[in-house]
């Protein structure tokens, strides 16, 4: 889960890493609000879930109030590379001495933390890797026992930043690191990490990201969940507790387990068929999530013909086909289906399709010949449209 | 012999009272699997179709001898469970449960890399050598003894190329899921080099998936210390950037992680990888074939 700047910068305050004083606004109004509350100058800044938001023109310096209006009624609605602004962070201005960038993240392959700092922060840190590999350098922590102080001034003297900041700066990584524990994120990274020309270090950026599974601990961060910038077919999806991911095709796909729904998409790609989604009905998926999952599927007006590849392991082949009885009944179909059921109960469930004589409905034995089917009709679907 | 799990095993499962637990736990004791307790604190004393319930792992290794842990409670209470098996001297946990803070399991993770427990899991299917011992979720129906030793991230997808490979008549020594969280007690490494070793196994498949860099490591590893055939294959060759493909671990970020990149990193240090279940069984069925 990805926080926006000003919920990372939030976790960040709670944590004591100093960041500058700022105010969250939805509206103009609000926005100028902020601003008057904090004293000019400020910079606003749109809050959207990508890089790259100065060059796109979503972060503008304001002096005046006719300024902060102007500005923030320009970012407001504002595209930018496909998200679009909902909300604005209005944060009093800093005189910048220097940048630096600064992470904490998880390391897949170490299966450790990695703390990082480079004194060339502002920019991209794939930039800075290319211009210079060495501008960056990294210490693996040991969860057990924590980020330690030697480690905060190996990585400040081995980045070569401003001596008189070097004990203020690690402070600030210690700090960055209990965020990071204490909130279960998955990343830390502020880019940049500012020292003020009164010699302050600050955090003048957040990106934050939660490790969804530790949200039964963390109420307040699940709160921050921005429902509203979610595709609706995603969230009708995981209202439902299915694992629903939103593609660009014409074929609808249903599995159970990630693995076979993946190898189940490659499949039918390799068919020449493209997927519209990829949705895994779980575990020992009951006739009622079928139904469920069948709706999501149909609410995407693009999907021409739709694929069921079960693998029956703890899910019961049964149940699949009850559930795709049910949904027949329940919704208006208009697309074809491809259903391939394989492993327990196959027979049964193969049966219960065949008795319900559903129209339009094919059974298939193998995942390959039911992947060719799926593709032939979808494009026997488009050809008729 | 197999790996991980054979006629040697003494199962204890922490979570047996559960529904989902005791499900499975009776599930493996009927394939033959020597299931001798279970662990469910207040509970001890209780049985579950006749085995016993103990309060503690302590008390069910001290009363049974109990030497390896199936884990098949809540992800907010898992993390626990694996430490307490790993401190009664348990060899063996695998863990089930899906859904384990990455935290938790980092601090995991690194605590047993300091003893002698092998983990396998958290979120996999188990594992099974057929004919011998079943610990997880694994439908053994679909397997039969032989000398292929499986090792996969997924569960169903196990399942899809295992029962592939049985439709040409191979066997498995043993299959072994590893799991698709980010931190994973085992890694294909570990597996690929207890299948090298295993007499029984003659052929290694390795079924991923995309996300992280163990496939890519893997291929390194094979190409230095493998002598026997393996063939790979890759999930998520369609999956696009920035997604997390069900899996916590199955995400690619920027240009690391694709499936693409892990079948030319294998294709380049010698192991053959299938674009789908069905190419596996045939390259498969082309190396034991043309070893005859």
């Amino acid at each position: 889960m990805d926080l926006l700047e000003y919920q990372g910068k939030e976790l960040f305050r709670g944590h004591g890493v100093p960041v500058p004083d700022g105010r969250p606004a939805t509206t103009v109004a609000e926005a100028v609000e902020a601003a008057e509350a904090l004293g000019y100058p400020v910079v606003v800044k749109a809050q959207v879930l990508i890089g790259g938001r100065g060059k796109a023109g979503g972060i503008k310096l304001a002096k005046t109030r006719e300024e902060i209006e102007e500005h923030a009624g320009a970012i407001l609605g504002m595209d930018i590379r496909g998200f679009t602004v909902h909300e604005l962070y209005v944060e009093r201005a800093s005189d910048i001495a220097e940048e630096y960038y600064a992470a904490i993240l998880l390391d897949r392959t170490a299966k450790r933390p990695m703390a990082m700092l480079s004194r060339m922060g502002g920019m991209d840190v794939e930039e800075i890797a290319a211009n210079d590999p060495n501008a960056i350098v990294r210490v693996y922590v040991d969860p057990l026992l924590g980020f330690q102080d030697f480690q905060a001034r190996r990585l400040a003297f081995d980045a070569g930043i401003a001596a008189d900041v070097i004990r203020p700066a690690g402070a600030v990584l210690a700090k960055l690191y209990e965020t990071f524990v204490k909130e279960d994120a998955l990343l830390v990274e502020v880019n940049p990490l500012l020292v003020t020309t009164d010699r302050e270090v600050v955090a003048l950026d957040a990106k934050v990201t939660i490790d969804g599974n530790s949200l039964f601990r963390h109420p307040d961060t699940a709160a921050f969940r921005d429902v509203g910038s979610e595709d609706p077919q995603e969230r009708m999806a995981k209202e439902r507790g299915l694992t629903f991911v939103k593609l660009e095709g014409d074929i609808g796909i249903l599995g159970n387990g990630a693995g076979l729904v993946m190898s189940t998409l490659d499949v039918v790609a390799q068919a020449g068929g493209r997927p519209a989604n990829f949705l895994d009905a779980g575990g020992g998926s009951k006739a009622e999530a079928i139904v469920d999952a069948v709706e999501v599927i149909l609410s995407n007006p693009n999907v021409r013909a739709v694929l069921f590849n079960i693998f029956g392991g703890i899910t019961r082949c049964d149940e699949v086909a009850r559930g795709l009885v049910t949904a027949f009944g329940q919704l208006e179909v208009n697309v074809p289906f491809v259903v391939r059921l394989e492993g327990t109960n196959d027979e049964e469930g193969r049966r219960i399709l065949a008795e319900a004589e559903l129209p339009n409905v094919h059974v298939e034995k193998t995942m390959d010949g039911a992947a060719e089917r799926v593709v032939e009709l979808a494009k026997a679907g488009a050809a008729v449209s | 012999m197999s790996i991980l799990v054979g006629t040697e095993t003494k199962l204890v499962v922490s979570g047996l009272t559960g529904r989902e637990g005791s499900f499975h736990g009776m599930n493996n004791r009927r394939y033959g699997t020597d299931l001798v307790a279970g662990v469910t604190p207040g509970k001890g004393g209780q049985d579950v179709e006749g085995v016993p319930i103990f309060d503690t792992v302590h008390d069910a290794v001290a009363e049974t001898g109990a030497n390896t842990s199936m884990i098949f409670v809540p992800p907010r209470f898992a993390a626990d469970a694996i430490l307490e098996a790993a401190d009664a001297g348990v060899e063996l946990v695998v863990c089930i449960t899906e859904g384990i803070p990455v935290h938790d399991m980092l601090r995991v993770y690194t605590h047993l890399r300091r003893g002698t427990t092998r983990l396998i899991g958290p979120n996999c299917p188990g594992v099974l050598s057929p004919g011998k011992s079943n610990v997880g979720i694994i439908p053994a129906h679909f397997f039969s003894e032989g000398n292929v030793g499986l090792v996969s991230r997924s569960g169903t997808l196990t399942y899809q190329i295992g029962n592939t490979l049985a439709q040409r008549g191979f066997g498995n020594s043993s299959i072994v899921g590893i799991g698709g969280d980010p931190i994973a007690g085992s890694s294909f490494i570990e597996i690929v080099d207890l299948f090298e070793r295993d007499p029984e196994t003659e052929l290694i498949v390795m079924c991923g998936e995309i996300g992280g860099e163990e496939e890519e490591r893997t291929a390194e590893y094979i190409e230095a210390n493998v002598e026997k055939p393996v063939v790979g294959y890759i999930a998520g060759f369609t999956a696009p950037p920035g997604k997390t493909m069900g899996h916590a671990g199955a995400i690619i970020s920027g240009s690391k992680g694709t499936a693409q990149a892990k079948a030319e990193a294998l294709e380049a240090k010698g192991v053959r990888v299938g674009r789908t279940p069905t190419q596996v069984a045939d390259i498969a069925a082309e190396i034991v074939g043309a070893k005859v």
